[in-house]
Formats: structure tokens, sequence, C-alpha cells
């Protein structure tokens, strides 16, 4: 069946079967590879995208299901090209290792700072315990998150 | 080497932006024109043979391109210490979950529906799952053609007996006599599986000549050469491999998985063929750490002098070899730790069984004999009355003592690691704990070596004055190629923006055995600085003849520059690089090839049986405490803190160096609190990240400092050593060791879950 949604901004018209999920039809059918595969079950977080600004799973969400929806991908946080805010932290502060949970990870932290632009601490560990990553062991993650609101109240 | 200015310097990590923005690609995200997809049908039997397929419906379903088994495969075999894996099951299944047959076609959806329409007649044969029921007399015997398997070391083998070591110095036996104290223990530790974020994958194509190109989730395009050409006879130039970004390895990915599957594919349909394992095949179907059952006997004086030292390994290997010699190996040649034992005798077998392989899993098997090792030490130390830094720094090892079994260690900042925690643990008041909770420090110390086998280097000043590294050593998300491109900027004296590293392809890149062992800073670091030296030897005869001066006259200035030295007027390379190519002697390319020589057994003070290597490498040494909470009530653990202070030598990228550390304490805890693998009976019971516990940003302390202490290696670029390892070893240990501090308990079976601290309290009384 043919469903309406808007992806980064732009209204798209595409083909989905009704057991399609999301992620299958943003990496499959659109070719936006940054969410990952990491589980295809819900838990790691990889797929992580915004839909109406709320963080979801791609891969539990039926593609059928986003129909007049907004969805943000990683590909559509950049600024003219250029990480954001959020991005640029993590590279600032070494948060990426291997990348694969990075795409999940930055929209998770962009979907707290939307919702709480000055978290604590612990606010950041609750808003990104939803994704693994198995490289960094979070640390330096949590400081991106931080550097980021940080960057925000300057 | 007195000013450095990108060594030691923690610039971002070169692939950070295209990582940030989604553009990185790794094997999942790849396609080519054309390109089937493949899906495998999986073993229902822990061990049967294959009496016959019958692939009919599966080839019938539409979209179906070709099916494989194992009458497509030769009867070849892959393996790194032993030749017993073939390409996909052939004659008999191993283990539940064993690729049996594979499916290409036109999509994934179709090539998984077709994968469950093939039958296969098995005929069931009894299993083993018990690596001490695998060597009883009587046992089901997974391999019958094992003596006539090609070994690439003088193995011990036989039945299911995979391999056994022993490394023996002094006299043992006569040493208890003269001990004071000694204490001995039984451990065991569970299977650990890898998690690498991305699971398992592979897309291979082949052209009209049928040469194939390879891309997978890899930590070395060689190895993946090799195994594949091993497995499926094929000449090592008919195959070329490639590597996509990998999304961590952990030495999941060091080995095979399904490329030699997704390759026999392609030759057979002559297409692309690309598969990408699920979660749960990836859990069944790739490797998993050792469990280990180890008996340890320790001897000391009763002013705390360590006298002498029994281990005693039984290791379970799975049902194929993999890395499983060498982990045994290692992990007997640490299970000294980094201490001073005139008499010590380590002893270990691994067997097969019918699961998956056991193989490299971050530690290579020192994490589980520093557990047992680390919490003896504590446990002498408290039967003494001795102060657990004292006990410590009594017998560690000191500048110019050599490694059991008789090594060399030429670089050693043991002691300054020791005192640097410490003096952290010193300063830093324990957090009173809230009602119904304890808290409690540990504190384990650790070695590990960094080097093994071959590596290389090309460097290629290009006509503009810019230089393309290429190594073969494939970045897994550390951050090697950003170390190694620091390393060459500092030897040509040039900004890091002009080197760009090459990807790794066994075209053009020369031989890397892969980014394992902690070794591609330390081995194929010194690579690099031997072809820069070569360069740099170029570009001065080069610069001699422009300026009329003698090469030992020439130096390189920064910013790619070369002049005479003390003169004002410099070159820019773009000058000598021009003339290099299109006048005199030609392009200027510095190679350098080498193979970690230095050896492991000096046989005038240790004799060693079975040992799968000869030369390993270089030593860097941590010394760690962690600070963690119990909840009486749960019995559950929580690291509050930890403080690590490390000897990597030269950090090329401290920053890098440190979330080593972080990343390595996380995985550690996760071993050593929540993480397992849990066979019921044959069948792996929790093949899922729902069922599959590992930490989160939740459970990771929130307090994690390194300290690095630099005892510079001679030999290693810049003075460098490896740390990709080092930071997972100690941690378990460290962790058990902070229980006993907090609750008198002494655990000594891993995972330390909630249930087995309150069944400790329990039998414990308090």
């Amino acid at each position: 069946m043919i469903i309406g949604l808007t992806i980064n901004g732009e209204s798209r018209r595409l083909e989905a079967a009704p057991t399609d999920t999301l992620l299958t039809v943003l990496r499959d059918g659109l070719g936006l590879t940054g969410a990952k595969r990491g589980c295809n079950q819900g838990v790691c977080g990889a797929c992580t995208v915004l839909v109406d600004g709320q963080p979801m799973r791609a891969c539990l969400s039926l593609a059928v299901n986003c129909t007049g929806r907004s969805i943000v991908t990683v590909e559509g946080l950049a600024e003219d090209g250029e990480p954001n805010r959020i991005q640029q932290a993590f590279i600032d502060t070494g948060a990426v290792q291997c990348g694969f949970c990075t795409p999940g990870m930055v929209l998770s932290a962009y979907a707290l700072l939307q919702e709480n632009p000055h978290p604590s601490e612990a606010d950041i560990r609750v808003g990104l315990s939803g994704n693994l990553c198995r490289c960094t062991g979070y640390r330096r993650i949590v400081e991106a998150v931080q550097a980021a609101a940080e960057g925000d109240r300057r | 080497m007195s000013r450095l200015s990108q060594v030691g310097v923690s610039i971002p990590k070169l692939d950070a932006r295209e990582k940030v923005l989604g553009e990185a690609r790794y094997i999942a995200d790849m396609a080519i024109p054309g390109m089937l997809h493949a899906a495998m049908l999986q073993s229902p039997y822990p061990h049967a043979r294959i009496k016959s397929y019958d692939t009919t419906k599966a080839r019938a379903l539409p979209g179906v391109r070709c099916v494989l088994t194992g009458d497509d495969v030769p009867d070849s075999r892959m393996g790194a210490f032993i030749k017993d894996e073939n390409a996909i099951a052939k004659g008999k299944v191993l283990y539940v979950g064993e690729p049996v047959a594979a499916v290409a076609a036109i999509d994934e959806a179709t090539a998984r529906a077709a994968a469950q329409l093939i039958d296969v007649e098995y005929e069931e044969l009894p299993a083993v799952l018990d690596p001490a029921e695998a060597l009883a007399p009587g046992a089901p015997i997974l391999h019958e053609d094992l003596d006539k398997y090609f070994k690439v070391f003088a193995a011990i083998c036989g039945g299911n007996l995979m391999s056994e070591t022993t490394i023996a110095e002094g006299d043992v036996d006569s040493a208890w006599d003269s001990c004071d104290l000694v204490v001995e223990d039984e451990y065991t530790t569970q299977p650990q599986y890898h998690l690498s974020m991305e699971p398992c994958g592979a897309l291979a194509d082949i052209d009209a000549n049928g040469r194939i190109t390879l891309w997978s989730a890899n930590q070395s395009v060689f190895r993946v050469q090799a195994n594949v050409c091993e497995a499926l006879s094929l000449p090592m130039s008919r195959l070329r491999c490639l590597t996509p970004k990998v999304g961590a390895g952990f030495g999941n990915k060091m080995e095979p998985h399904i490329q030699p599957i997704v390759v026999a594919l392609a030759m057979k349909a002559r297409k692309p063929v690309k598969m990408v394992l699920s979660r749960e095949e990836d859990f069944e179907t790739v490797r998993a750490r050792h469990p280990f059952r180890i008996r340890i006997k320790t001897g000391a004086k009763r002013d705390g002098t360590f006298v002498a030292r029994a281990v005693e390994l039984l290791l379970e290997g799975g049902a194929f070899a993999d890395d499983s010699p060498g982990v045994l190996g290692y992990s007997l040649l640490m299970a000294c730790g980094p201490y001073r034992f005139a008499h010590a005798r380590c002893h270990g077998r691994v067997a097969y069984t019918n699961k998956m392989r056991f193989g490299a899993f971050r530690g290579f098997g020192n994490p589980q004999v520093t557990l047992a090792g680390e919490t003896q030490i504590d446990e002498i130390a408290s039967r003494l009355r001795l102060d657990r830094f004292e006990i410590r720094l009594k017998n560690a090892m000191r500048q110019g003592d050599r490694w059991f079994g008789g090594q060399k260690v030429e670089s050693n900042g043991l002691i300054e690691c020791i005192e640097a925690v410490r003096k952290q643990l010193a300063e830093v008041r324990p957090r009173a704990p809230e009602p119904g909770k304890r808290h409690g420090r540990g504190v384990a110390l650790c070695a590990h070596i960094s080097g093994l086998l071959a590596t290389g280097a090309i460097v290629r000043l290009l006509e503009d004055g810019t230089v393309v590294l290429n190594t073969g050593a494939v970045d897994i998300g550390q951050g090697s190629d950003t170390v190694l491109a620091q390393i060459c900027a500092e030897s040509l004296k040039l900004p890091i923006e002009k080197v760009a590293v090459a990807s790794p392809d066994t075209d053009g890149s020369p031989y890397n055995w892969g980014t394992t062992a902690s070794r591609v800073t330390y081995t194929t670091g010194r690579a690099v600085v031997g072809a820069c030296a070569e360069v740099e030897r170029q570009i001065k005869e080069h610069a001699a003849a422009i300026l009329n001066a003698g090469t030992a006259d020439i130096e390189l200035r920064d910013g790619g520059m070369v002049a005479v030295r003390g003169a004002n007027v410099s070159l820019p390379l773009s000058a000598i690089s021009a003339r290099a190519h299109w006048a005199k002697g030609g392009p200027i390319v510095g190679a350098k090839t080498l193979v970690y020589e230095d050896p492991t057994i000096d046989p005038k003070r240790a004799a060693a049986s079975g040992l799968p290597f000869g030369a390993i490498g270089v030593f860097s040494f941590c010394a760690l405490a962690t600070e963690i909470e119990v909840d009486e009530t749960t019995g559950k653990i929580q690291p509050l803190a930890a403080w690590y202070a490390v000897d990597v030598g030269r950090a090329v990228n401290p920053r890098l160096v440190e979330v080593q550390m972080e990343g390595g304490f996380v995985q550690g805890m996760g071993f050593a609190l929540s993480e397992e693998l849990v066979w019921d009976g044959p069948r792996l019971a929790n093949p899922s990240l729902m069922d599959y516990k590992a930490p989160t940003a939740l459970e990771a302390p929130h307090a994690i400092s390194t300290t690095i202490i630099e005892a510079l290696e001679p030999d290693g670029p810049f003075g460098a050593k490896g740390a990709g390892e080092l930071g997972i070893v100690a941690v378990p240990a460290a962790i058990a060791n902070a229980v006993t501090d907090a609750t008198g308990l002494r655990l000594h079976d891993l995972p330390l879950t909630p249930e087995r601290v309150l069944e400790a309290k329990l039998a414990a009384g308090t």
C-alpha cells in the first residue's frame, strides 16, 4: 500500500507492505541507513528515530502506523550539512567509538534535551538508558549531552 | 623525539564526523545492483550425521536463485590453530544452530522462507555438553579425524581433547613445604557474549573471470581471506577482501563467521550475495567467551612473600577449535599475574563439546585467571593480616624482572600504577551507605600483552606533498586509524590533515594479521614508524640534491617542510615529491613489514609443552580499584566508581586510552555481574537482548578515572604499548574483592548475581 509521511521535513509517498516496519522502509526503501538494526526487538535502541518529536524504536513501529506523521532520522539533524550541537558535542567529547549506537544515542539525546534542556546527570542516564553502547562505558556520551546542554545555556 | 606535537594529543577520532551524521557505512548498509539476499537453515540437533538433503521445495519457491548445502563445498577445513571447520556443516552437525544450508534469493524474506523449506535427514548422535564429560572415556567424539587435521603448532590433542598446555618454572612440588600458608580454591566463570552492537554480515561479488570481492564485518581482511580460501580451496589471489566500517569486534569478528557461506553462494549463483545475521543468529552461531574451571593454589611466607603457584584449567571449547588453543596457552602464561613466583606450574586442557565455538574475547582468558589469582591474593593478605596494597607491592614484578616463562620485560610501570591507585583511594573518602546497603572497595592488578605476528605499513608521498598511509589494519571503532595517522604525522612532521588513511584491502595493503591482541598501536605503529623513516630517507636525498648539501645536514620541519639544518630557507614536500614523480628517482614510497620475534619461553628458565605461540609481545600494566554497593535485601551489586592507573607506554591519544578503560570496565562489570549465556540442554536458552543483560547507562558507574603511566617501550612507536584489552582484565577480580570488603563473603563463581550473593549470605549465616 501507499503511505504518506514526512521524513526529515520532506513529504514522501511510498510503498509499504502492511508488515513492513518503519526501520525497513527507512533503510531499504529510502536508503536512510543511519538508523541501525541492532536487535530488531526494541531493546538496543540503535534504530531510534523521532516520530512527531518522540523517540521511537523504528524496528517496532509499523510503517503504515506512521501515516501522516513526521519522522526525523539522524540524517535530518545536520544543519546545512554540518553536525548540530549535539552531534558536535559527541565529536568533541570523544563519545564516538564504533559508531553503531551513535545515531540512536544522538536522537535520544535530542529528544531528552527538547523535553528537558538542562538535565542532571541522572536525568541524562535515564534518558539514554534505552540505548545500549558496548564500547564507551557511557561516560563520554553523558558528557557529550551535558556539553550540548551547556552550549545551549550559553 | 624530544618535542612531540602530534603524538600525545587527544585529537577527535578521524571517523567521528561521519558517524555522528549517520553517514558511516557498515556491512548492513551496503548494496550492489543485482544483489541477492541470503538466509540460512540452522541445525536442530547438537550432534547428528547428515544423511541427505532435499532442496526441491526451496528451489521451487519463486525468487530463489540458489541453494547451498554441505555437498556444494569441498572437504577442506579452516581454523586459526587446528583446521577443523568446513565452510558449512558437511557430513555432521556439531551444535544446535550450526548453519546447515543457505539460500540466495531476490529478497531476504524469500530467502528466509526458502531456507525453512529445505529438508535435511539426520541420524541423531549422542551429544556431549560438558568439557569434563567430553574428556571421559567413552564420550561421543566430535571430530573423528582430529589426528589428520592440519595444526599450526605441536598440539597435544586426541579424542575430544582439543589442546593441552603446560608451562612450568622452578620446582613447585617441593616448594609447598617451604610455605607458611598455602591456599587452594576453585573458581568457575561463565560464557559471555561479545555483543558487538553490529551483528555480523558479509557481501560477496563475483566477476566474469570468477574473481571474488568480499566485504564483511571483520577484524582482519587478511584472516577473512585466509579462512575463506582454506574452507573453499580457493587460491588466495582469487579473493579480494575489503572492509566497510565495523561496529565493534571485541574478538568476535577476528576469525570467520558467515563469510565462507556467502562466498560459496556468490560463486554458485554467479551474482552478488549479501547476508546479515539477525541478533538471534549472531548469538547462536558466532562465538563467545570460554567458560573456565579454575583450580588455583598459592603458597606464601608469613611475611607475605609469594613462593609458589599451581594452576589447573579446564576450558570448554565448543564444536570447533577456533582460537581456543591460543586462549588456553595465553591464560596459562598470565595465570601468575605480574608477580614474582620462584616456582610455578600452570597446566590446562580445552575440550570439544557440542556447543557453538568459544573463541577470542577481549582479555583472551586473562580476566578469568586474574579473577582467581587476585581474589586469592586478597584471601592470603587477609589470613596473614597484611594490607592489600602492601602484599602486592612486596611481590610485584620490578623493572628488569622476567615474565613467567622467561621472557624479558623491557618496560614496566607497575609499581607506579599501584602507588597511583593507592593514593587516589586514600584521597577519596568512601561514601556512607544508605540504610540496607553496604559499600566496599576492591583492588586488583594485571598485565596484558600486546603484539603477535606480522604487520606492515606503506607510506606514499603524493605529488602535492600529502601522504596516504596504508596498513591493512581494520579500525573496529577503537580509533586505530586515528592513532596510526598521528604516528605517521609525527614521524614526518606533517599536520594530521595531510595524512589520509587507506581502507584495508588485501589487494593493496601490506599484510596485517589483525586488530586483536591489543596489537595495532604497538605492532602496526612500529611498521608506520619504519615506513616513515624510509620516506624521510628518500626525502632527504632529494633535498640534499636540490639544496646542494649532505643528507646528514637535511632536516624535516613542521608543516611538511624540509631544509638544511640551521638555514632559513625551506622547501615544501610538494617540491620534493614533484622532483621524484617527474624527474629523478621515482615516486617516494616507504614500506616496512615485521613479525614479532622475541621468544616467550626461555628454555634455560622454564619448560613448556603444547604452547601454541612462540613469540607474543610486550607488556602493559594496570592497577584498578573499584567501589561498590551491595543491597543487603536483594543481593544486587552496583559499582559506584572505578580508578585505573595504567602503564601503556606512550599514550599516542590519551583520551582514546581512557575510553578503552571506561568501556573495558563496563564490559567487565557485565561479565562480573549479569551477563551469561545459558544453555537449556543442548539449546542456547537466551539468544536475545531481552534475556541477556548487558549494562546500560544506568548501571554503569558514574565515575571512572584513568591515570596514565608512560613507561616507554624501547622499540614501541614513540614508546607506545597496547591498551585495548588491559581495561577489562582486572574488573571481575576488583569487583569480587570489593564484595568481600563490603560483606565478608568470598564468591568463587561468576556472574556475581543477586541470587549468588544471597545464597552466600545464607550459607555464612550473616
